[in-house]
């Protein structure tokens, strides 16, 4: 494939408006990713309890600096984000890079889409890459679920507020007669939707009874999840992926001796209410989790000039959305929508890729995603496609294991897929005479999704 | 990183407590800064062979302050006894006292060094004795010599002389702050290979160095060590200890490679980060090293297995590729990191031992196998040194352990990464197959 997103492979299954505004733009570079570097991902409350969002981008940095000899390189640019920020991270990506061992000239910016945040760090930076802006870049994440900001209430806010404009003192006794005892609880983060007031796993509960998932296939999911992490680690597949934290050498979250009949006890946690029968629990849900990633992007001419390898190149990249407050999807299936838009743009299907990492945001959210694509109404009337869109050889899913095993900090889940993923398609090669082809879903608060292609170097 | 007990004799109060009680007296050792001088004080060279006069010459032209012949009453920063043309043990007497006179002349932290031939390539056995007789001699000197002062000296054997460029680079280690620690010992120069750097502050400028164990301790101080002297450096620790590898790659600007030694491929994955990122390979350092200390009654297969296995399994292996790897074949260094408890046995540590031990066999035996390439291995054995690991032996065990030596201290990690450092440079070409002790002549073992 070549680097502007036209496909290299014939025939050209679509001709979409899209792919026709591509065809015309000017050849770009390409945009490889050079490597990652991520800490372990950390139950919240454990190791990294006392540990910064700040913290833990500026070690994933460091670690992914050593492992390239980057110290004192002036980086093109590097984007991070954090979902749960406190407000006095508003320069959290710029002030872990003067904290990191990279040049002080390294400029870098915030970014934020809730879980999808660290795969738009990638596509944005590697569009940068691919115009020629920049040839060199870090896009990165970070989330503490431990370290979460606590506000105080809007009744105390707005008292503290106009007690700083009063002038004198009776004004200022006035203000403080308002304040009443309940505003004093301080005002925790969830990750309930605003507009729904709904938790993320009670709406993926509606999604999944709505899909008809069953129980059993999410634990199998949990369990296949864990026990290729697992494999992973000692097969030694993390080694120049990820750089010890706080004591920690593995993700905290993995079960290694997790079995199908240990996660069958679980008992259920969301969907409770709905009458049908409850399926989805802990062993099937990700936990909140604290970590950091990162990954390093680059022109193939800087990775040469540099000696560093090139693992894949960004192709393309698509964000979709939903209208999951009205019910008219469910909250996190907007990558339903959105992969077949970009496969759609690059003239593929899914029986081009040999890779796929869809975000295990719960095992409910990936086989509802894949009961979606091989539902015949579903592609005829909300793809608007001749029938189901259609469906994925599993044994090609989330071969190292995904966030149920490993965990999600939210911002953290596009790096390590991103750097995982690269590894995986460069080990892999050539396939069928075309190099390596890997899809990347992950679905996001807010009805959206971030989706992205990555090819072999 | 001065144990507190010689900071507090080291001046004052404590010096004069301690000097009446007659408790011991060690005192702070002069280390190696970039640009301090090589010696502080003239140096005395002492001996009136061709070779003597040769070598007087050469320190002459590295602007050196040199004697010929003691101006009394002059403080001394170095007698270097040249002793190369020894027939008999009788020829002993005048150069060794002719020094003598000289010893009380010797500023603190001096250098006593001898240059003289090795007993086992000696044509006859009054040559043989006599020559043997120098390292008896200078062994004792050592340990009389006080305040800082060292007694180390320099083995010729047949083809090499007082001015090849690895005795003279021998000299200026042993006569230099970075043999602090280095006491008592003899460096044998083999052949006239090797070559005297262009910049003395950076002997290992251009070169591509791995050093194995690199996160902590002594193994951190060579990545250090080496980088001040110029190289650019592949550091390489089992994956758990990654974060203090990445910290110490990023202080000495080097790449850090996550690697268990012991695993098979681990050679070919260290030639190729080397090659593919830095484009070559000169010198590779085997730090890497555990303990799984236990008397040998109470030993079991775990803790002997993998001592072994990563103290020596994984440097002959990895050494095997180096040798058949075409990116190793320009004038390639090995050093290997070795032990006293190799030398001279520590109770708790057969197994430990019988590693170290195998380092020092291992290097002998592959120096023939290297010389080919212009390469040379050599192994640094260090006594007590400082270090995390040493700071978890119990109080009074560590105090008499760290003691026991003619300095009356333990030594830094710095100590051991300037011994790996020289032996690991251009300079040390013809010096191969040799255990380097950086002990402060420790009373136990050779």
């Amino acid at each position: 494939m070549s680097v502007n997103g036209q496909p290299a492979s014939e025939p050209q299954k679509s001709t979409s408006s899209a792919g026709q505004a591509v065809a015309a733009m000017p050849q770009l570079r390409a945009a490889v990713v050079v490597g990652g570097n991520r800490i372990p991902f950390a139950r919240t409350g454990g190791a990294y309890a006392k540990s910064s969002n700040q913290d833990m981008l500026t070690a994933a940095l460091d670690g992914l600096i050593a492992r390239f000899g980057l110290q004192d390189e002036r980086i093109g640019e590097v984007a991070a984000g954090a979902v749960l920020k406190h407000s006095r991270d508003f320069n959290l990506t710029r002030e872990a890079v003067l904290g990191s061992a990279l040049s002080a000239e390294t400029p870098a910016y915030d970014l934020q889409q809730a879980c999808a945040t660290g795969l738009e760090t990638v596509l944005g930076l590697a569009n940068k890459i691919k115009l020629g802006q920049i040839d060199s870049a870090i896009a990165g994440g970070v989330d503490s679920a431990s370290d979460a900001p606590i506000a105080v209430s809007e009744g105390l806010r707005e008292v503290l507020l106009d007690l700083n404009r009063a002038k004198t003192l009776p004004q200022r006794l006035k203000i403080l007669g308002r304040l009443r005892p309940k505003d004093l609880a301080p005002d925790a983060p969830n990750t309930g939707e605003p507009r729904t007031g709904l938790s993320m796993g009670e709406h993926q509960a509606l999604t999944t009874a709505q899909w008809k998932v069953t129980r059993e296939d999410q634990d199998e999911l949990a369990f296949k999840s864990h026990r290729n992490l697992a494999a992973a680690y000692d097969a030694g597949f993390f080694d120049d992926l990820l750089t010890p934290y706080r004591g920690l050498s593995k993700d905290s979250n993995l079960r290694a001796d997790t079995s199908l009949e240990k996660l069958a006890t679980l008992k259920p946690v969301f969907g409770k209410n709905l009458g049908s029968e409850a399926t989805m629990t802990a062993g099937n849900s990700t936990p909140l989790t604290d970590g950091a990633s990162t990954v390093l992007l680059a022109s193939e001419e800087w990775a040469d000039a540099h000696d560093l390898p090139k693992l894949a190149a960004v192709v393309d990249g698509e964000a979709a959305a939903v209208d999951f407050v009205h019910g008219k999807d469910g909250l996190l299936m907007a990558p339903a929508f959105a992969v077949p838009r970009l496969l759609a743009r690059n003239g593929l299907t899914l029986d081009d890729f040999d890779f796929f990492e869809i975000h295990e945001a719960f095992a409910g959210t990936v086989l509802s995603t894949l009961a979606a694509w091989e539902d015949e109404e579903f592609g005829r009337t909300r793809l608007g496609l001749d029938g189901a869109f259609g469906s994925i050889d599993r044994s090609k899913l989330n071969v190292h294991g995904s966030s149920l095993a490993a965990g999600h900090p939210f911002a953290a889940t596009g790096g390590r897929i991103v750097a995982s993923l690269a590894k995986m398609l460069h080990t892999k090669g050539q396939v069928d005479g075309r190099p390596a082809r890997g899809l990347i879903s992950i679905c996001a608060a807010g009805g959206q999704g971030v989706v992205a292609i990555l090819e072999a170097r | 990183m001065t144990d507190k007990y010689t900071q507090f004799v080291s001046r004052g109060l404590g010096k004069d407590i301690a000097k009446r009680l007659g408790l011991p007296l060690p005192v702070v050792l002069r280390r190696h800064q970039p640009g301090y001088p090589l010696v502080d004080g003239p140096v005395l060279v002492q001996g009136s062979t061709s070779g003597a006069d040769e070598l007087a010459s050469t320190l002459l032209d590295w602007n050196l302050d040199v004697r010929r012949h003691a101006v009394p009453k002059e403080k001394l920063g170095a007698i270097i006894l040249v002793l190369d043309e020894l027939a008999h043990p009788e020829d002993l007497e005048k150069p060794v006292l002719v020094a003598a006179a000289s010893l009380r002349d010797l500023s603190a932290h001096a250098r006593v060094l001898t240059v003289s031939r090795t007993s086992a390539s000696a044509p006859d056995p009054a040559s043989a004795a006599a020559r043997q007789g120098v390292e008896g001699m200078l062994r004792s000197l050592a340990k009389e010599l006080r305040a800082g002062a060292t007694g180390n000296g320099v083995l010729l054997a047949d083809g090499a002389g007082t001015t090849s460029p690895s005795t003279l680079g021998a000299l200026r280690f042993l006569l230099s702050g970075r043999s602090a620690f280095v006491d008592g010992q003899f460096l044998t120069v083999s052949s006239g290979a090797g070559q005297l750097p262009d910049d003395a502050e950076k002997p290992l400028a251009g070169k591509v160095a791995v050093v194995t164990g690199a996160a902590r301790g002594i193994g951190a101080a060579i990545a250090r060590t080496l980088y001040r002297d110029g190289a650019t450096l592949v550091l390489v620790d089992i994956p758990a200890a990654g974060d203090h590898l990445a910290q110490v790659a990023n202080e000495v600007h080097g790449t850090a490679l996550q690697l268990d030694i012991s695993r098979a491929d681990a050679g070919r994955r260290i030639i190729d980060h080397a090659v593919e990122r830095h484009g070559r390979l000169d010198i590779v350092i085997h730090n890497a090293g555990i303990t799984r200390d236990k008397l040998l009654a109470n030993m079991d297969q775990g803790r002997w297995n993998s001592v072994i296995a990563v103290n020596i399994a994984a440097q002959l292996r990895i050494n095997e590729a180096l040798l058949a790897s075409e990116h190793f074949r320009n004038s390639p260094r090995i050093v290997s990191v070795a032990s006293t408890s190799g030398i001279a046995g520590n109770r708790g540590q057969t197994n430990y031992a019988a590693s170290k031990g195998g380092v020092m066999g291992m290097v002998r035996a592959t120096a023939p196998l290297i010389a080919g390439q212009g390469g040379s291995i050599n192994a640094v054995a260090p006594g007590f040194i400082e270090t995390d690991m040493t700071a978890r032996i119990p109080f009074a065990t560590r105090e008499v352990a760290r003691r026991l030596n003619s300095l009356q201290q333990g030594g830094r990690p710095d100590d051991v990464a300037e011994a790996i450092a020289f032996l690991a440079s251009d300079a040390a070409g013809g010096i191969s197959g040799e255990v380097l002790r950086v002990c402060g002549q420790n009373l136990v073992g050779a």
